[in-house]
């Protein structure tokens, strides 16, 4: 498809979609899917027929995430901008009849909530907005508009340049510059370059990558592509996690309409770029999410990490120099080149750039997606958009970055969220996973499920991660019993510095993070434990 | 390295090896096929057994050992025959801090299984997962591929019921 074409057609979907009276969006990620929207949406379709709305006034689809998963299904009327929350199938007529008068406030959620109000949406601009199974919709929404015009009027160079000012940082947790990542790959020499999109968003109570693919899958390709081209290669990998089946089947779907229409593969908007993605399943190792790993399980291997240097940027996949970027920051790319980099420089804090996507989980009132500027207070995501903790109990501790993060208390939650911040406070940015805890968690018992879960997830070619861990989760173990010594805590202590400053990858290297975290802030639920211990007591 | 030569056959005659067969040929029979061969084998035939594991690296003419390391690596495999009908509990961290413990130990209790076990007639398999990424409506139980949110023991057991109940009549 040639750069007109795409205008033209853009222009022909936004006149068509202006054209019907009322749209009804339905949800249709995973969360809402589980939920049955899939019936709920032919139920609503029917009641449009019924009440003798024609296809050309009141269209009726499915669209991605609409962010409140908690509150599912959704289901949206516009351009009204009337949602609706834990729709039944009984609700399908009412929801019909009203269409054009008031809306039915049984069933109805306040768009205008401070968890909507507050986000800012860069990433997900068309989640919720779009079908993302139909290829046109995405063009509508200047879907690939970047894509060709870079092709057209810049140079790789000039591209990098823009992602450069943009001031992006990798967003699968370790922020590393994004711009400066790409340039080591333009010029690294050694044989065709590759382009991988780790889509392995391994970290359990983190659904941002998922939902970002099930809602907008092109967005994704369009930003590997423009990456392709600013780094000088042909060919591309998505590796996926096998336990997302919805994202891969829309990724596939994605693919196979950009490639029919000349936006991927051969020739791409008429000029002699070519590139080519081809999608791999992850088997279920979270380790697979660090980068070499992640390159091993492509190559048909084990994942288990290699040491670095080299980086893969040198000597990646299969020996060649490799571009590796998660989900979320190629989500990025497509809007950075459209904009400009230098107003999503404008956004968010000095050092950390542009809008970060958080999945809010555990025991909040608002469970869901949001996409929050950088800098926004953890108080203001967890108490005003996040709507605090049901059932009149108190907050305890709010984790983030998963295994490899901390558990950040109520004293701190004025912090502002930026990539330096979270680290100063023991825990880490990672992918984007926010769990909420109260009052009933004790912290010693999430210490040593997240240990539980780094001693399986060890892929055990490092001793102090493979022995380290199991160690640290024995000793976790007696705490938890309430039989530890003061010994088994200083030992506890020491384990935390040596598997962090000795282990091979990541994974290993963060595995303390949540023992030192809640060490650092609940010790006194550690010392407890050791209270309950004659023998420590008489110690002490 | 004479028996990599001779073309090689799959182990029978069923049609699902043809499905294999496929996967790899679309890669090449390159070694870097090996885990979409297993995603494949694992997808038609619910386990990895060794004549599935031999037959797929003797293809991709990669040693039984490499195959046998990944099968075994990855969580997602399975070397176990299947029950009839298979219960996933999610114990990411949303679940486990909304119940998912409650859950698994109500399944203990009641149908004498733990994870990675299947009951002694073979109807139902429990496995946990690590997370489905539906941590919104935690804690989430995927019963025979079909996924139901905020789940109480009281309605898993329901479920698991119906399910059992269900192949009885078959």
């Amino acid at each position: 498809m040639l750069a007109e074409e795409l205008k033209t057609l853009a222009a022909q979907q936004r006149e068509a979609q202006d054209a019907i009276a009322a749209t009804v969006n339905v949800c249709g990620a995973a969360g809402c899917q589980s939920l049955d929207s899939e019936t709920l949406k032919k139920a609503l379709a029917q009641a449009a027929l019924a009440q003798g709305y024609s296809p050309a006034r009141c269209s009726v689809r499915k669209v991605g995430c609409l962010g409140l998963c908690g509150a599912g299904p959704l289901v949206s009327v516009e351009p009204a901008g009337i949602l609706y929350q834990r729709v039944q199938v009984s609700d399908a007529e009412e929801i019909m009849a009203c269409l054009g008068g008031q809306p039915v406030e049984r069933i109805r959620l306040d768009a205008g909530l401070p968890f909507f109000a507050r986000q800012k949406r860069i990433v997900l601009e068309n989640s919720g907005r779009i079908d993302p199974e139909r290829l046109e919709d995405y063009i509508a929404a200047d879907g690939y508009l970047a894509l060709s015009t870079v092709l057209s009027e810049r140079t790789p160079a000039e591209v990098i340049g823009e992602i450069q000012a943009s001031g992006l940082r990798g967003r699968g947790g370790a922020g590393y510059p994004t711009g400066l990542k790409w340039s080591t790959v333009a010029k690294a020499v050694g044989g065709p370059k590759i382009v991988v999109c780790n889509a392995d968003e391994g970290d359990p109570g983190a659904f941002m990558d998922r939902s970002v693919l099930e809602s907008d899958p092109h967005r994704v390709l369009e930003g590997m592509a423009i990456a392709a081209y600013a780094v000088g290669a042909q060919e591309g990998y998505i590796y996926v996690r096998a336990e997302y089946p919805l994202a891969v089947d829309r990724l596939k779907a994605a693919l196979r309409h950009a490639e029919r229409q000349g936006l991927l593969g051969n020739e791409i908007c008429g000029t002699h770029f070519q590139f080519r993605i081809s999608i791999r399943l992850g088997a279920g190792a979270f380790v697979c999410g660090e980068e070499t790993a992640l390159l091993a399980s492509i190559e048909g291997k084990r994942g288990t990490p290699r040491p670095r240097p080299p980086y893969p940027a040198e000597s990646g996949l299969w020996g060649r120099p490799t571009l590796i970027n998660n989900v979320e920051t190629y989500a990025n790319i497509a809007p950075i080149m459209r904009n400009g980099g230098a107003w999503f420089a404008g956004i968010g804090t000095e050092r950390s750039k542009g809008t970060k996507v958080f999945a809010l989980a555990g025991t909040i009132q608002n469970a869901g997606l949001i996409e929050v500027p950088m800098g926004i207070t953890l108080r203001d995501i967890v108490f005003e958009m996040g709507g605090g903790i049901p059932d009149g109990r108190r907050f305890k501790a709010v984790q983030t970055g998963g295994p490899s993060g901390g558990c950040i208390p109520e004293s701190l939650l004025d912090t502002a969220v930026d990539y330096e911040t979270l680290t100063k406070l023991g825990s880490i940015m990672g992918s984007g996973g926010m769990i909420v805890m109260d009052e009933k968690s004790s912290m010693v018992d999430v210490a040593r499920y997240f240990m539980e879960f780094s001693m399986t997830e060890s892929c055990g070619k490092c001793a102090p991660c493979r022995a380290g861990t199991a160690q640290m989760y024995g000793l976790l173990g007696r705490f938890a019993e309430s039989n530890a010594t003061s010994a088994d805590l200083e030992l506890l202590e020491s384990l935390c510095d040596l598997v962090r400053h000795t282990s091979l990858c990541g994974l290993g290297q963060s595995a303390p993070n949540p023992v030192t975290s809640t060490l650092r802030y609940f010790r006194p639920e550690y010392e407890a434990a050791l209270g309950a211990n004659p023998a420590a007591a008489g110690k002490a | 390295m004479i028996a990599y030569l001779k073309k090689l056959e799959p182990p029978s005659s069923e049609k699902r090896w043809k499905i294999i067969a496929a996967t790899m040929r679309k890669l090449g029979n390159e070694r870097h096929a090996l885990i979409e061969a297993l995603h494949s084998l694992q997808q038609s035939f619910g386990y990895l057994d060794s004549a599935g594991l031999t037959y797929v690296a003797a293809t991709l003419k990669l040693p039984l050992s490499q195959a046998y390391g990944a099968a075994t690596f990855y969580n997602h495999f399975t070397m176990k025959p299947q029950g009839e009908h298979a219960c996933v509990v999610c114990t990411g961290t949303a679940c486990y801090i909304k119940g998912a413990p409650q859950l698994v130990r109500s399944i203990a209790a009641r149908q004498a299984v733990k994870p990675g076990e299947t009951t002694a007639d073979g109807r139902l398999s429990i496995l946990t997962a690590r997370c489905f990424g539906a941590c919104g409506l935690a804690p989430v139980i995927v019963i025979d591929g079909e996924v139901t949110g905020r789940v109480t023991p009281e309605v898993l057991q329901q479920k698991l019921e119906a399910v059992i109940a269900c192949s009885l009549k078959s």
